[in-house]
């Protein structure tokens, strides 16, 4: 054979395995608005990037007839490529080929591309699209699905690892996006869930459809497991390019520094907020106001909206804004809140993201459901991720700064690096009316008019106590600032705080509220 | 999702002016719970009832059996009692915290 057939050869094996489950399934996909998983993959990575490994891996069944099956790339595609130039580790399963099921070899190659990104410290991105376990496999399977989990967890907080759920994604195979950073998911495609249709049609009787046990947005809404939606797919990987690039490559280096840009916002900040700390505003046009270019990658957008959690530059560098939204119940701390919360303030001190808080809430959401859902142990994971993070830690009260709320977000005592009050902040153990209510209590019960004699002193307690003065003659409050200096005090004291040096007691890890 | 709606919210004693998430207006009001309604802790199928109403029954005594996660629960009377009421048949598929049987204390 001369080498030119040699070649000729090789072109024709990765012709064929380039083909996945063949062209009527891949067409099959396409009716239902998914890509081919190649197609996903030099989607999302720059062009001509792509290099594949682990082509012409075979299955190794040998029970139920299934030596006679050849299944391409066993129903994954694993590779390396770049994003914006940066450079990442990817696998996509491939639905195509044995409904992408999960077989010995299939998950040796995701571990093959999980420990070449741990080892070469670059971001993992998973594409899920699987039917789940390969029966035929058996305990082979179930061994595939825990050597991927301990690889997340071993990596976790090493790189960043990012989840995309594009079909079905269902019983042990849920743990492993659970377990990574972030999990992007398309309306209509995404679907992931412990127990499907089947299952609790059998145990209950009970009728309900995959998009109402786990469709995008119901894990975008309610259960809180993703925190990225799209429309389609072409929408989810724009998010992706967006999201990688405000991520540094891994925990020791740092995000990329791009030309600074001021806000395009020109809206004052002073115009934006209310004076009267009952009135509501939207946060994010406070964020715009401070945010480089005005630009925020907002995550897990629709869930537990009460807080605002995500990603912006300030001098061309990434932060992490963590900001109350009195737009939605209030600004309340509740459980939901809190979780979101302290996992996106761990994942930014996991990979030296400055964090920025920006606060005006009234306090805990109160009621008997939150407390029976463990508002307690919830709270407290918020408390333990903004104590713990030692990086850069900026605090600007805006106004509602009361109680146990105005200690969680990221108050002085909690070791935040600078706090900045404006003067519309009232720093206090409680809201003037309940304060007031209780401190004088008789008087307001023995006067003759006790809702008048309410008012005076709710007015009284505000005049004394409902302000930033009280906290900043004690030093809690490093500077009471005029709102339009904001954005210029955040990036001063993030200069400053660049070599920021925390040492902490030798430890193997902390026992947080989990 | 939250609704674009403002309305006026309690914390405490003070009002805001905000808007609500579904997720929020959907939660479920709670009761105390009462001593006398067996709920199933667990969805399942009701295996086999071992009393009728009317039936005196000791604390400890199986009542019926839940089959529920391939596993054949025994469903046992808390107090010295009467049956009052059963609620659940042989056969029958019962949710989460569905109630089973009432009962009254001797």
């Amino acid at each position: 054979m001369s080498l030119k057939q040699f070649i000729l050869d090789l072109r024709k094996r990765k012709e064929i395995a380039q083909t996945g489950g063949g062209e009527q399934a891949i067409r099959k996909q396409q009716e239902m608005g998914k890509l081919f998983a190649r197609q996903r993959i030099t989607s999302i990575l720059d062009k001509d990037t792509f290099h594949e490994y682990d082509m012409f891996v075979e299955h190794v069944a040998r029970d139920f007839d299934m030596e006679k099956k050849t299944l391409a790339g066993d129903g994954v595609i694993i590779g390396t490529g770049t994003i914006n130039g940066a450079p990442v580790c990817i696998y996509a399963q491939d639905f195509t080929v044995a409904g992408g099921s999960l077989g010995l070899m299939h998950s040796r190659k995701i571990c093959k591309i999980m420990d070449h990104a741990l080892q070469m410290r670059v971001p993992l991105i998973g594409i899920n699209d699987s039917g789940g376990a390969r029966i035929q496999e058996g305990v082979n399977s179930l061994a595939g699905y825990g050597e991927i989990f301990y690889r997340n967890t071993i990596s976790s907080g090493v790189i960043p690892q990012i989840s995309v759920i594009l079909g079905p994604c269902a019983g042990g195979a849920v743990y492993s996006p659970a377990l990574t950073d972030f999990v992007f998911v398309v309306d209509n495609i995404s679907k992931m869930f412990i127990t499907g249709p089947s299952v609790i049609k059998t145990v209950l009787g009970e009728d309900y459809t995959m998009e109402e046990i786990g469709g995008a947005r119901v894990h975008c809404e309610i259960s809180g497991n993703a925190h990225f939606f799209a429309n389609s797919e072409e929408e989810c990987f724009d998010q992706i390019k967006a999201l990688i690039g405000y991520l540094p490559k891994n925990n020791q280096s740092k995000s990329i520094k791009i030309e600074p840009k001021a806000p395009k916002s020109r809206t004052k900040l002073e115009a934006i907020v209310p004076g009267d700390p009952r009135q509501p505003y939207d946060m994010r046009d406070l964020i715009a106001a401070v945010a480089d270019d005005s630009e925020f990658l907002e995550v897990m957008e629709m869930f537990a909206a009460n807080i605002i959690v995500g990603f912006g530059r300030m001098n061309g560098e990434t932060v992490g804004f963590v900001a109350n939204q009195p737009m939605v119940l209030a600004g309340v701390l509740d459980c939901d809140s809190s979780d979101k919360a302290a996992r996106f303030i761990r994942f930014c001190d996991c990979f030296n993201i400055p964090i920025i808080t920006l606060e005006d809430m009234p306090g805990y959401l109160p009621g008997i459901d939150q407390e029976h859902m463990g508002v307690i142990r919830h709270g407290a994971k918020v408390l333990y991720a903004y104590c713990e993070a030692t990086v850069p830690k900026i605090t600007v009260i805006i106004r509602k700064a009361y109680g146990g709320g105005y200690i969680a977000m990221n108050s002085r005592h909690m070791r935040a690096d600078f706090v900045f009050a404006w003067p519309t902040a009232e720093i206090a153990v409680m809201g003037p009316e309940g304060a007031a209510s209780i401190v004088f209590k008789k008087e307001i019960e023995s006067a003759v008019d006790p809702e008048a004699m309410r008012q005076a002193k709710i007015k009284e307690y505000k005049e004394k106590f409902a302000n930033p003065y009280v906290a900043a003659s004690r030093g809690y409050v490093d500077e009471v600032i005029e709102p339009a200096d904001t954005r210029n005090r955040i990036l001063h004291a993030l200069e400053v705080s660049k070599d920021k040096t925390v040492h902490r007691p030798d430890k193997k890890h902390g026992n947080e509220p989990f | 999702m939250t609704s674009s709606e403002i309305t006026t919210f309690r914390v405490f004693i003070a009002e805001y002016k905000t808007t609500l998430t579904t997720k929020f207006k959907n939660r479920k009001k709670w009761f105390p719970p009462n001593k006398n309604h067996i709920l199933s802790i667990i969805p399942g199928t009701i295996l086999e009832v071992l009393v009728s109403e009317r039936q005196k029954v000791k604390a400890g005594e199986t009542l019926m059996i839940l089959e529920a996660m391939k596993m054949a629960n025994r469903i046992v009377m808390p107090f010295d009692g009467t049956i009052t009421k059963l609620h659940v048949k042989t056969g029958d598929i019962v949710p989460k915290r569905h109630l089973m049987i009432e009962i009254k204390q001797a």
